[in-house]
C-alpha cells in the first residue's frame, strides 16, 4: 500500500508537471529557456562536443526554435534521453521538445499522444557488419547474433524482417546507442542494426571505419521527426513552421550569410514574407514577425546545417538522397508561406 | 453487602472521545485512517483526472496485443507473434529461473564460507573474511558489470572455433569436447529425447509428460530411500547396530532413473559451429552467467555472515558437550551444532532470498531480458502503458516476495524451536 500511494504520488507529480505547461510556447518564454530532449551522444546528430557543447543535426533544430521563440540559440537546456525514456519525458513536461531521431508512426502519433511537427530526416534501417564476415547482403544473416536497441520501432521492424524472410537470430538487447557501440566492436553481435543515418554515425567514432560495411538493404521507412505533446496546437505550428522555415530557405537560396541583404533587397514575395519584410507571418504563431530571419541567420538553412553535421564532407559522409530538396528529386517540401 | 450501590453510570458524551482514555487512542486511530485513506483516494481521484486529461485510459488491454519483438531466452515457446501478456510470462520465468538457481548457488557458497570463516586455521579464515568484506562492501550492479566484462571482453569469438581451411585446425577448442565459452554466451549440450511421452493439453497450458516421469520416479526414488532410512534407524533403536545402507540408497536412487532415461533414449546433443553462431546445444547467453555469479557472490556473502552468527549463537558448552559424548567434529555440527543454529539463520536467510529475487531487477544492465526487461522495459516502451505496466510489475513481485516468504515461513515454523 505504501508502495503504491509512493507511486501515485511520483505519477501526480509527473503529472502535474505535464498539465503546467499546457501552453508550452508561454511557458517556455516564461523560462527564458527551452528544454530539448536529444540522443545522448549520436555523433553529427547529437552529442557535446569536446568544450562540452552541443552540436548535430538534431541539436540544430532545437537551436532553431530557440532562436525564433527566444532570439537566442543558446538558450537551450539540452536534456539527454534514451530510447526508452524519451516519450516519458515529453509526456510528462520534462522537455519542451523531442528532437532525437524519432521514428513518426501512427500508434506515437494517436495511442502516445505526441504530435509530429514535420520529418527532418527521412531514414530507413539497416545492417552494419565487420568486413572480415564476408557477408555482402542482409539475406545472409541467418542464424547471426543482432544488436538491437530496445524501445524503437527498429527492435520491430527487425523481428518482423527476419520473420518474413524465415530466418533466425538471436537479439542482443541494448539500452544506448554506446552500448551497442561497444557490444559490437566487442563481437557481441555479428551485426549492429539501427537507422542507416545512426549505423553511418556511429561508424564514423570507429578507430577502423573502413573495417565496416553497411549492407545494401534497407529494410524499413523510418521519417524522423521532432515531436512535442499533443494537444498543444500553437506549441506545434512553432516547431513545424520553424522546420518548414529551414527548408523553405534552403529552396529559396537563403542562407545565414545572405540573409540580410535577402530580407531587405529580395523581390521575391515569398522570401520577403518568409523573412518577415512583408506580412504577419510571424504574429499569427504567437512570434514576432523577425522570428524566421533570426533562425536562419542563427544555424543556417536546411542544407548547411545537413552538409555541417552529416553531409558527404563530414566524416559521418551521408549523401542527401531523400533528404534532397523536391526540386533536386528529394521528399524535402516546405509548405507555402502564405 | 445490601447497602451497596452500582457505579453511577456515565452517560456516553462526544466529548469523551478525546478526554475519556478509554476511547482516546481509538478515535486518533479513526482520524488517523480517515486521513491516510482521503488522501490516498486524493491521490488515485488525481491520477485518474490527470490521465484523462493527457487523453490516457487506464486499461490493461494491450497485453492481449501482438508482442512483435524477440526475446533471446526464452524457457517456453515464443515469437514475436504472440501477445504481450505471453512476454510477460516469458520474463517472469527468467526471473524465476535467475531467483531460484541464484538462491540455492548463494545458499550453498554461503554456507560454506560462513562455516569456513570460523575455522580453527588461519589462512582459511582470514580468506574467508576478505571474500565476505570484498563482495558486501561493493555494489552489486558494479559485480554484475565486472562479471559480464570478464565474459565478453576474455573469451573468444564463437567464430574462433570454426576449424580454419588453410591450418586445419581452430583457434579455440571446446572444454571436454562438449562446452564452448565464448564472448556471447556458453554453448552447453543439450539433453534431447529419443522416445519421448507427448505432451498433455490443458486449456492454455501444456504438460510435458516426459518431463512429469522423470520427475515421479526420482520423487518415487526419494520416498523410498526416506523409508530404507527409516527402517535403518528402527533396527539401531531396536538393537543398537545400524545396518549398512549406503549402497541400497545409492542403488535406490540411481537405478529407477538410469532405466527410465533409457527406456526413453535420453542422449546428449553436443553443440557445434555453424554459420555465425553454435547450434545443436543450449546456448546460455553470457547476460545470464554474469547475473547469475554476480547475484549469487553478491548474496552469499550476506548469508555466510547470517550463518557464522547462527553458529556463534550456539553456546560453546554445547560443542564442549557433544565432544565429551565422543561425537566426531562433523557429527557435532550435523548433530548438534546446525540444528539449534538453523533457528537463528533461516528469518535472516528469506530476506536474502528476498533480496536476491528483488536485485534479479538488475538484470536490465547487461541485457538479461527478465520482467523487468519485457514487461518493464520493452512492452513499457512499444505499447506506452507506463502507469500499467509498472503497477502490473510491482504487483507481480510483491506476489512472489509473498510467495517466497510464506513457503520459507512454513520451514522455519517446522524448525524451530518446539516448546511443550
Amino acid at each position: 500500500m505504501t508502495k503504491t500511494v509512493f507511486f501515485g504520488t511520483l505519477t501526480v507529480a509527473g503529472l502535474a508537471a505535464g498539465l503546467a505547461s499546457a501552453a508550452t510556447l508561454d511557458d517556455v518564454k516564461a523560462r527564458g529557456e527551452l528544454n530539448c530532449g536529444v540522443n545522448p551522444g549520436l555523433v553529427g546528430f547529437a552529442a557535446p562536443d569536446a568544450s562540452g557543447t552541443w552540436a548535430g543535426f538534431d541539436v540544430s533544430l532545437c537551436r532553431a526554435v530557440a532562436a525564433a521563440v527566444l532570439g537566442d540559440p543558446q538558450k537551450v537546456r539540452f536534456v539527454p534521453t534514451t530510447a526508452e525514456t524519451r516519450f516519458t519525458a515529453l509526456a510528462s513536461g520534462e522537455i519542451d521538445l523531442l528532437a532525437r531521431n524519432t521514428t513518426w508512426t501512427f500508434s506515437r502519433d494517436t495511442d502516445l499522444s505526441m504530435d509530429f511537427a514535420g520529418v527532418n530526416y527521412y531514414d530507413g534501417q539497416g545492417f552494419m557488419v565487420r568486413q572480415d564476415l564476408g557477408v555482402t547482403s542482409a539475406k545472409e544473416l541467418d542464424g547471426a547474433t543482432v544488436c538491437i536497441q530496445t524501445g524503437t520501432t527498429t527492435e520491430l521492424n527487425l523481428a518482423d524482417y527476419f520473420t518474413a524472410n524465415g530466418m533466425t537470430y538471436t537479439p542482443v538487447a541494448i539500452q544506448s546507442n554506446a552500448e551497442g557501440e561497444q557490444q559490437y566492436l566487442a563481437g557481441g553481435c555479428d551485426a549492429y542494426t539501427t537507422d542507416i543515418s545512426g549505423l553511418a554515425s556511429t561508424r564514423a567514432a570507429f578507430a577502423d571505419p573502413e573495417n565496416h560495411v553497411i549492407l545494401p538493404e534497407v529494410i524499413s521507412k523510418e521519417p524522423l521527426g521532432p515531436a512535442v505533446r499533443h494537444g498543444d496546437n500553437q506549441w506545434g505550428d512553432v516547431v513545424r513552421w520553424t522546420l518548414n522555415a529551414l527548408i523553405a530557405a534552403e529552396e529559396y537560396g537563403v542562407t545565414a550569410a545572405n540573409v540580410e541583404d535577402m530580407a531587405a533587397n529580395s523581390p521575391n514575395p515569398e522570401i520577403k514574407r518568409l523573412l518577415g519584410t512583408e506580412g504577419e507571418l510571424g504574429a499569427m504563431t504567437g512570434l514576432d514577425n523577425d522570428w524566421a530571419k533570426r533562425v536562419i541567420a542563427a544555424t543556417g538553412n536546411y542544407g548547411e546545417i545537413f552538409s555541417a553535421t552529416i553531409g558527404e564532407e563530414t566524416p559521418i559522409g551521408l549523401a542527401r538522397g531523400l533528404n534532397a530538396q523536391w526540386t533536386q528529386g528529394g521528399l524535402l517540401y516546405a509548405q507555402p508561406f502564405r | 453487602m445490601a447497602n451497596a450501590v452500582d457505579a453511577p453510570k456515565d452517560s456516553f458524551r462526544l466529548s469523551m472521545l478525546i478526554y475519556d482514555t478509554r476511547y482516546r487512542s481509538l478515535t486518533i486511530q479513526v482520524i488517523v485512517l480517515m486521513l491516510f485513506m482521503a488522501g490516498a483516494a486524493w491521490l488515485v481521484d488525481n491520477t485518474v483526472r490527470n490521465l484523462a486529461v493527457l487523453g490516457k485510459d487506464f486499461n490493461f488491454g494491450f497485453l492481449g496485443q501482438r508482442a512483435g519483438y524477440d526475446i533471446a531466452q526464452r524457457l517456453i515457446r515464443y515469437t514475436n507473434a504472440d501477445t504481450h501478456a505471453r512476454a510477460l510470462l516469458v520474463g517472469l520465468l527468467n526471473t524465476l529461473l535467475i531467483a531460484f538457481l541464484g538462491c540455492i548457488a548463494a545458499t550453498i557458497l554461503g554456507v560454506i564460507v560462513g562455516v569456513l570463516r570460523l575455522s580453527s586455521n588461519w589462512l582459511v579464515a582470514r580468506l574467508m573474511t576478505v571474500y565476505v568484506e570484498m563482495f558486501r562492501n561493493v555494489p552489486l550492479l558494479l559485480w554484475i558489470l565486472l562479471v559480464f566484462t570478464a565474459f565478453t571482453e576474455a573469451s573468444p569469438l564463437p567464430a574462433t572455433f570454426r576449424v580454419n581451411a588453410q591450418t586445419g585446425e581452430a583457434e579455440s577448442s571446446m572444454l571436454f569436447g562438449l562446452f564452448a565459452v565464448t564472448n556471447r554466451y556458453t554453448a552447453i549440450p543439450d539433453v534431447l529425447v529419443e522416445r519421448g511421452l507427448g505432451s498433455l493439453a490443458l486449456g492454455p497450458l501444456s504438460i510435458n509428460l516426459t518431463f512429469l516421469a522423470i520427475v515421479a520416479v526420482i520423487a518415487g526414488s526419494l520416498l523410498a530411500r526416506r523409508a530404507l532410512l527409516r527402517h535403518a534407524t528402527a533396527v539401531q533403536e531396536a538393537t543398537g547396530l545400524r545396518p549398512k545402507t549406503w549402497w541400497k540408497s545409492l542403488l535406490i536412487l540411481i537405478l529407477p532413473i538410469a532405466v527410465l532415461l533409457w527406456a526413453l533414449g535420453v542422449h546428449l546433443s553436443v553443440p557445434a559451429i555453424t554459420g555465425f553462431n553454435f547450434t545443436g546445444g543450449v546456448n546460455v547467453s553470457n547476460s545470464f552467467m554474469a547475473l547469475w555469479l554476480a547475484l549469487s557472490l553478491y548474496t552469499s556473502a550476506f548469508i555466510a555472515e547470517i550463518v557464522r552468527a547462527g553458529i556463534l549463537a550456539v553456546s560453546r558448552g554445547q560443542t564442549e558437550a557433544a565432544f565429551a559424548l565422543g561425537l566426531r567434529p562433523r557429527r557435532t555440527m550435523s548433530l548438534v551444532i546446525l540444528p539449534q543454529a538453523l533457528r537463528v539463520i533461516v528469518p535472516p536467510l528469506i530476506s536474502q532470498y528476498l533480496n536476491l529475487t528483488k536485485n534479479s531487477s538488475l538484470a536490465i544492465a547487461v541485457g538479461y531480458l527478465d520482467l523487468r526487461g519485457t514487461l518493464g522495459g520493452i512492452t513499457l516502451n512499444q505499447t506506452g502503458r507506463e502507469l500499467e505496466c509498472v503497477l502490473l510489475m510491482m504487483l507481480i513481485y510483491l506476489a512472489i516476495s509473498l510467495v517466497i516468504s510464506g513457503a520459507m515461513n512454513v520451514y522455519n515454523a517446522r524448525i524451530k524451536l518446539k516448546e511443550r
